[in-house]
């Protein structure tokens, strides 16, 4: 079964996207994820979407799930490396993303995530 | 107008919602469309496709790379015979959806090209076209 790989780096979660992800992977991703912070007690996650050349409102929605899962379960999400132009699009196409974090890319992402965690 | 080249593909498993971005990327950067354009009109592409499939049942898209006026553009049209939309002006407002989704397929997709039609009625199915000049 196709999979999208969840990275553990230390207290945090790494999730790279890479493929042109149709809908059952996603859902998975969701699925594996959540499982995942449960069972590390992972204090942050990070999604790597520096190579999706598209985020549409599918993506988007899942995106925002995972970062309110997570926050359920007292983890946070940032999500780095957002081609510039799948942020003009997100911008058109109305997908606000409220409550997700961004960050350049992985370094920054982590440097904000142990900001957030009360780590130096 | 001129029709320069035109084909069609299915849009009905949610595989082919992959297909359809695909084929439309190549279509458009085959014309020299600017990666922002282009990340507009795949964006717009599959919202459409995803619609097609999950309320329209499955259907087709027709392509077409077209010449007018000394430009060349990408027009696309999503047809099903599915059971159409009841209330156009619902569908097409933001954040309404008739199921889970966020209800920013349609009008997302009408903000991000350049040309947008929909033609739909209960019982008729749903068809729309969307260009994007170059
Ligand atoms: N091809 C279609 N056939 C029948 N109904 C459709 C079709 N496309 C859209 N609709 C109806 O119009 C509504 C709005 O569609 P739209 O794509 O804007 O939002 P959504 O699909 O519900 O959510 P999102 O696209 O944000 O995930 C849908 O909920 C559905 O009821
Ligand atoms: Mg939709």
């Amino acid at each position: 079964m196709e999979r999208i790989p969840i990275l553990q780096m230390g207290e945090f979660l790494l999730v790279t996207i890479q493929v042109d992800m149709h809908d059952q992977l996603a859902l998975r991703l969701q699925d594996d994820l959540t499982d995942r912070i449960e069972h590390t007690s992972a204090r942050g996650v990070l999604i790597d979407i520096s190579a999706l050349d598209m985020v549409d409102s599918f993506i988007g929605r899942m995106i925002a799930t995972i970062s309110g899962l997570s926050r359920i379960m007292d983890a946070e999400t940032v999500l780095v490396g957002m081609q510039p132009a799948v942020a003009i699009t997100l911008v058109e196409l109305g997908l606000t993303l409220p409550g997700v974090s961004t960050a350049l890319n992985v370094d920054r992402g982590m440097h904000l995530l142990r900001k957030r965690v009360g780590r130096p | 107008m001129t029709i320069r080249e035109h084909g069609s593909q299915p849009v009905r498993i949610e595989q082919d919602v992959v297909l359809a971005r695909q084929l439309t990327r190549k279509l458009a950067s085959d014309c020299g469309m600017r990666l922002v354009d282009l990340t507009k009109l795949v964006t717009a592409v599959s919202e459409l496709a995803r619609n097609t499939v999950v309320y329209g049942g499955g259907g087709d898209m027709d392509w077409e790379v077209i010449e007018e006026a000394g430009r060349t553009g990408v027009r696309l049209v999503f047809r099903d015979e599915g059971p159409g939309i009841a209330d156009i002006k619902l569908a097409l407002t933001d954040g309404w959806t008739s199921g889970s989704g966020l209800g920013l397929g349609l009008t997302g997709a009408r903000r991000l090209v350049d040309e947008f039609e929909l033609d739909t009625a209960p019982g008729r199915g749903t068809r729309v076209m969307i260009t994007r000049w170059i």
